[in-house]
């Protein structure tokens, strides 16, 4: 059975598009056909962040305004052929997308996939609205900041009465916390939230930290999910994401500091 | 605890404060989350009928619901402007 996963947060900047691109390549690379759906309509950035930005044809609003096919829209990952990625459209209509059409396409979709990325658009307007309204399980990306912790606290309450498992009385949404851009250093300073600290604000299950990184730029910077750079702690981070997620046992890492004042001096990196 | 870390809770740290602010801020907008969605269009309505018996202000009701383990509480507060009931 086809699982829709959102990735959201309310607060813009976090990092859904970045967690989106490699939670959903980490999904393909372990051997489940996976899509990656960006509903950031007038606003499309997940092309950029998988690198298929000039393969773009047809987009999301096409397929639902039968302009196009679903499999003439999906695009397949460069780097992995059990990834498609299905791109936003940039028109500035707002009500380019309606309920009916996404489901409709999501539907579609689950017979061919075994998981759906929905990456939701900041905010709380229709088209974060309709990214985790179909979803079975929504991963939140929460910096370790106070906006950003109010917002997913937020997006925890739409997630909890304005889904469809909400209004429909299924099972509720599965709920993970993913915080990013953690920086142990600081915490020890005391100058950050910790994971503790945010989980108990929260109450949610935590899927995994990722700590802040320059390898996150360099992906982006060269259009490829951060999570096939496996020798970087953010892609590492995201592996273990994705394990865990899968039902693997992992041990959190990448929340205390890597070296005291010692290895700062004296280590060499 | 070295002596840096002496030094270092001397003062409220940043983070120890963010979090204190969120716990309180949380707190509350989750309360006023579980509101039920017609508390709104009760006050206006409520309002309404008021307002053909007593001139009052549009702030001069307020509802409040507030919930706890075992029970519901819908509370409701008007008050009266002094000596002003309609005379027409």
């Amino acid at each position: 059975m086809a699982r829709i996963i959102v990735v959201t947060s309310g607060k813009g900047g976090v990092g859904k598009t970045t967690t989106s691109a490699a939670i959903a390549m980490g999904l393909a690379k372990r051997g489940h056909k996976t899509a990656v759906i960006d509903f950031d309509v007038g606003l499309r950035n997940l092309d950029l962040i998988m690198g298929c930005e000039r393969r773009v044809v047809y987009d999301f609003v096409n397929v639902i305004n039968g302009e196009a096919t679903l499999n003439q829209a999906l695009i397949r990952d460069k780097n992995c052929n059990l990834l498609y990625i299905l791109p936003a459209s940039q028109t500035r209509d707002k009500d380019a997308l309606s309920q009916e059409g996404v489901g409709k396409i999501l539907d579609e979709l689950k017979k061919d996939f075994k998981y759906i990325v929905c990456d939701s658009p900041a905010g709380i307007e229709k088209g974060a609205h309709l990214a985790m309204y179909f979803a079975d399980d929504a991963f939140i990306v929460t910096n370790p900041e106070v906006s950003s912790v109010r917002d997913s606290d937020r997006m925890l309450g739409i997630l909890s009465s304005k889904s469809r498992r909400a209004e429909q009385n299924e099972e509720p949404i599965k709920e993970y916390l993913l915080l990013s851009r953690y920086s142990p250093d600081r915490v020890k300073l005391g100058e950050m939230l910790s994971v503790d600290d945010v989980q108990e604000i929260l109450s949610l299950h935590l899927l995994g930290v990722i700590p802040e990184s320059k390898s996150v730029l360099n992906a982006s910077n060269s259009g490829t999910p951060v999570i096939l750079d496996e020798k970087s702690d953010a892609g590492q981070a995201y592996a273990d994401i994705v394990a865990r997620y899968l039902g693997e046992d992992k041990p959190h890492r990448f929340i205390d500091e890597k070296k005291g004042l010692f290895g700062k001096f004296f280590g060499s990196k | 605890m070295s002596l840096l870390d002496y030094f270092r809770t001397s003062k409220a740290s940043s983070a120890s404060l963010a979090k204190e602010r969120l716990q309180i801020l949380v707190a509350h907008e989750r309360t006023s989350r579980n509101q039920p969605s017609y508390l709104p269009q009760l006050q206006k309505e409520l309002l309404e009928v008021i307002r053909k018996y007593i001139n009052v202000e549009q702030d001069a009701i307020s509802v409040n619901f507030e919930q706890n383990d075992t029970q519901e509480t819908l509370e409701l507060n008007i008050v009266l402007p002094e000596h002003q009931t309609k005379t027409s």
